[in-house]
């Protein structure tokens, strides 16, 4: 058998393993582990968003919970019921175009993404004439202005209270097939010629635009589809989170993501998808830390805070000690199976 | 608006602004030398504050003691913090020294949630800096007075430091061109300690000051003075000391000001100086007073 | 083919080029020479789009091209190698001349990503090229390889070849006998020949070697200090008494 063919048949059965391993465990796992299980889906979708601005497109960018609270807000505010959004605005009526507004939850999905994509392209217009450090702050910026203005908009956003409430749509059959869609669409794009003309501004700038690659464009076009992205994977994350409030899309979000991003392997995808899971279910096995530690002998105070000292050291180590993370920028392929096989076969005839 | 009523929001913009130079004097000297966005700044204003707190608190020192404890305590930190988290990464790409940045800042933050504890604390303000000066129809607290005068000696000092001194001579130097610095025999590492321990001592002064003024602490309190810090320094030209002060008062001024005559946006305020850098950096992206930098081809 | 009329480039108070009144007509090499400093490369900036001149004008094939985007001057057929050269570090020799190929293959980023037919097509087209390219340079057998693991001589051919694939008419060269030897550069000089032949091309190169530069270039432009002293054929650049006294600083 040719090796591509034996590759896709390959793909396939993983495919049909992956849908059998989702039906089980939407059947068996009970409904804190799903919630883990849908968490780690949704922030495989955010740090593949990240990703692609940051490691494909080279583009250091701290925006991220300013387009997931886009996304987030958009998708609430159109799936909640008129009688929803009367409990939650009890301070100010929402706007009155809002609130009879009522659409099912995959339209509004795409609508969030979309929004998402609008905010990422009206601030990446301007933020992307920017570089490196500066880009990272007015990125940073942004987020922290579209985090006060949701704040501040009380007929829209319901303010500070935030939204309650909402419907737990966010279910293993769709969080998990949009994870498997983002990654689809990264392989792909990355290796058509578009995602090729991202890496090469990655690498040199100067080069590209050389090349006849239109570099802003290129970014423009890299951060408007990672805004969607985000904006996808933030109204996935109300939707099972059920309640959304501006507090949650603080720095510390991006943080998150960025930790995934970084401890996965800049640039890598399989990267992505793999510290995303680890990352997302070593949070939820670390909890404890935060809890009252009993060492046998003493027991200490609830600790809130020490778990993310854990993920900032995490965080350090691999800055300082592995900067490539854990895929540097390789992806999984089925021949590095068959390559390491040969390999072996080799080693066993010397 | 009455005169009176202005002349009290011009001196608390007055002291916040100084507040704001203070610690945006630090961003800037770090990043005139190493081209770095000092991610964790912030939380060493923060540290300062604690630690003078807990000087008071724990060791019942005299808060004239105190402040001097802390501030050398945390100038110490600083130094360490460039040993340990920005030195190895000297020759690594841009974005791996930013990821550090950010993580040291997440983990001193965090250490100080752990040991602090992430419930607001009250200071207890010294009494000398609580004494209410009335002078006609406007009265201000002492201590918004002694805050721009601090900030004034201590640039004052650091400018002497910075122009007149060997060791001013060679931070320049380095600034300029690290590499030919070191073949200058310049010891950089020291210069760049120096420079790190230095910008620490004014960010934790500025961090005590601001703990009198603004009397409660809690761990992220340093987060955004420190983002607003840096946007003054980048609007005032980054690498550029004298810059730095001046965007520290017009920051301070515009976010007081515009309250003052706004109270509309009161809610907004965090968001002015993210709006100002935007449109600095659009505009002028070499700041104020800064210098254009062409990249070689 | 390329003209450039009175382009002047001021850097804050220095003028790194100060009107330069270039011609290279269809099929021509021309060489800018002149000490380091002289304001060589600023001038390929100008042309390229890097920098956008203080004043002056470029024009190209009969129109203006001065101040346009890098990737619009590119556009319009011409293509440039770099001094220190600037190669996508982490993709391949093959990729990298792919990047190259991004023009021909005009597609936006949802044929891109969906792998639509006619993109197939143009990508299959595309690589095909790269690949006749490479083996033009003498890479074919890298193709797989990372550009940075390639030895210096390599980098700089694979510089080439990823600018041809631009389909140009101007070549640019920054110093393309920069770190060779005599051996190498005489295969260089007949290399250039043969792609100028080849792909109906101009070429304007910047070089240091004047063995090379009097052996391959039929007009020779020298600047010193943003300033031309002179122009001509290289027989009378050797005997200009301006020349040789920027070259060699006699009085």
């Amino acid at each position: 058998m040719r090796p591509g063919r034996r590759h896709l048949l390959l793909s396939l059965a993983a495919g049909a393993l992956f849908v059998v391993a989702l039906a089980l465990g939407d059947q068996f796992l009970d409904s804190f582990q799903l919630r883990v299980s849908s968490l780690c889906a949704i922030y495989v979708v955010l740090a593949l968003s990240l990703n692609l601005v940051n490691g494909f497109t080279g583009l250091f960018s701290l925006g991220h919970a300013g387009f997931m609270a886009v996304g987030a807000y958009t998708c609430a505010l159109l799936t909640m019921t008129p009688e929803q959004k009367e409990m939650n605005f009890f301070l100010a009526p929402v706007v009155p175009w809002l609130a009879h507004l009522s659409i099912p939850f995959l339209p509004a999905l795409v609508a969030a993404g979309l929004v998402a994509a609008l905010i990422g392209f009206l601030v990446g217009a301007p933020a992307l004439r920017l570089k490196d450090d500066y880009l990272a702050i007015a990125t940073l910026g942004f987020a922290e202005i579209i985090r006060v203005v949701l704040t501040n908009t009380q007929t829209l956003t319901n303010g500070a209270l935030g939204l309650k409430g909402l419907p737990m749509y966010a279910t293993t059959w769709v969080v998990w097939p949009c994870a498997a869609l983002s990654v689809a669409f990264m392989v792909f794009l990355t290796r058509s010629s578009y995602g090729r003309a991202m890496k090469a501004v990655r690498d040199d700038e100067i080069a590209a635009g050389a090349m006849g690659v239109d570099v802003f464009r290129v970014k423009v076009v890299s951060f408007t589809v990672s805004s969607f992205m985000a904006g996808v994977g933030g109204a996935l994350l109300g939707h099972l989170l059920t309640t959304i409030d501006p507090k949650m899309f603080t720095f510390m979000l991006t943080f998150n993501i960025l930790l995934v991003v970084v401890l996965g392997g800049i640039g890598s995808i399989t990267g992505s998808v793999i510290a995303a899971i680890g990352v997302t279910i070593l949070m939820e096995v670390l909890r404890f830390l935060d809890g009252p530690l009993n060492f046998g002998l003493f027991e200490t105070e609830a600790r809130p805070g020490l778990r993310m000292v854990v993920f900032s050291l995490l965080l350090m180590a691999v800055v300082l000690f592995r900067q490539r993370g854990l895929m540097g920028n390789r992806e999984f392929s089925w021949s590095m199976f068959s390559r390491a096989g040969l390999a072996r076969r080799e080693d066993g005839r010397a | 608006m009455t005169l009176p009523l202005l002349l009290q929001h011009l001196a608390n913009a007055l002291a916040l602004g100084s507040l704001y130079a203070l610690i945006a004097i630090g961003y800037t000297m770090v990043y005139g030398i190493l081209r770095l966005i000092n991610f964790a700044h912030g939380d060493v204003f923060m540290l300062g504050a604690y630690v003078a707190f807990y000087c008071v608190a724990l060791f019942l020192l005299p808060w004239w003691a105190s402040f001097v404890i802390a501030i050398v305590v945390t100038a110490l930190m600083g130094v360490l913090l460039e040993r340990v988290a920005y030195r190895p990464l000297r020759d690594s790409p841009k974005i791996s020294v930013m990821i550090s940045a950010i993580g040291a800042s997440f983990l001193i933050e965090n250490v100080a949630v752990v040991l602090f504890g992430g419930r607001p604390k009250g200071v207890a303000v010294p009494d000398i800096l609580n004494v209410k000066l009335t002078l006609g129809a406007v009265s201000v607290m002492s201590v918004s007075l002694v805050i721009p005068i601090c900030t004034f000696a201590l640039l004052a000092v650091l400018l002497w430091v910075v122009g007149k001194t060997r060791t001013g001579m060679a931070m320049r130097a380095v600034s300029t061109d690290l590499d030919a610095a070191r073949l200058q025999a310049i010891d950089v590492n020291r210069i760049i300690s120096f420079t790190f321990g230095s910008g620490s001592l004014l960010a934790s002064f500025g961090g005590i000051l601001w703990s009198y003024k603004y009397p409660q602490l809690n761990p992220l309190m340093g987060v955004m003075p420190g983002l607003k810090c840096f946007i003054a320094a980048v609007i005032g030209g980054i690498g550029n000391i004298q810059g730095a002060v001046l965007g520290g008062f017009l920051l301070g001024a515009i976010e007081l000001l515009t309250i003052a005559f706004l109270p509309t946006l009161t809610g907004y305020r965090d968001a002015f100086a993210f709006v100002l850098l935007i449109v600095v950096l659009l505009v002028k992206p070499s700041g104020l007073l800064g210098s254009r930098q062409v990249e070689k081809v | 083919m390329l003209r450039t009329e009175n382009v002047t480039m001021k850097f804050g108070g220095l003028t790194a080029v100060s009107e330069l009144s270039l011609e290279i007509g269809k099929n021509e090499i021309v060489g800018l020479i002149g000490p380091n400093g002289a304001g060589k490369t600023t001038a390929f900036n100008c042309i390229t789009g890097v920098n956008a001149p203080t004043s002056g004008k470029v024009i190209f094939q009969g129109e203006e091209i001065t101040g346009l985007p890098r990737h619009q001057v590119t556009r319009r057929g011409i293509a440039r190698t770099f001094q220190n050269i600037r190669l996508f570090r982490e993709l391949s020799v093959l990729e990298n001349v792919l990047v190259g190929c991004h023009l021909q293959l005009r597609a936006n980023l949802f044929e891109a990503t969906l792998h639509l037919p006619g993109y197939r097509r143009r990508d299959r087209e595309a690589r095909a090229f790269a690949m006749s390219l490479l083996e033009e340079v003498g890479l074919a057998a890298d193709a797989g390889e990372p550009a940075v693991s390639l030895p210096y001589g390599k980098q700089r051919r694979l510089e080439i070849a990823r600018a041809l694939a631009t389909r140009p008419s101007l070549l640019l060269l920054d110093e393309p006998a920069a770190g060779m030897n005599p051996q190498e550069s005489v295969e260089l000089m007949h290399f250039i020949r043969r792609i100028r032949d080849q792909f109906g091309l101009s070429i304007l190169l910047i070089e240091h070697h004047m063995q090379f530069v009097m052996g391959i270039c039929q007009k020779l432009w020298v600047l010193e200090y943003g300033v031309t002293i002179a122009r001509g054929d290289p027989a009378a650049i050797r005997r200009d008494p301006k020349v040789i006294e920027a070259y060699l600083g006699v009085e």
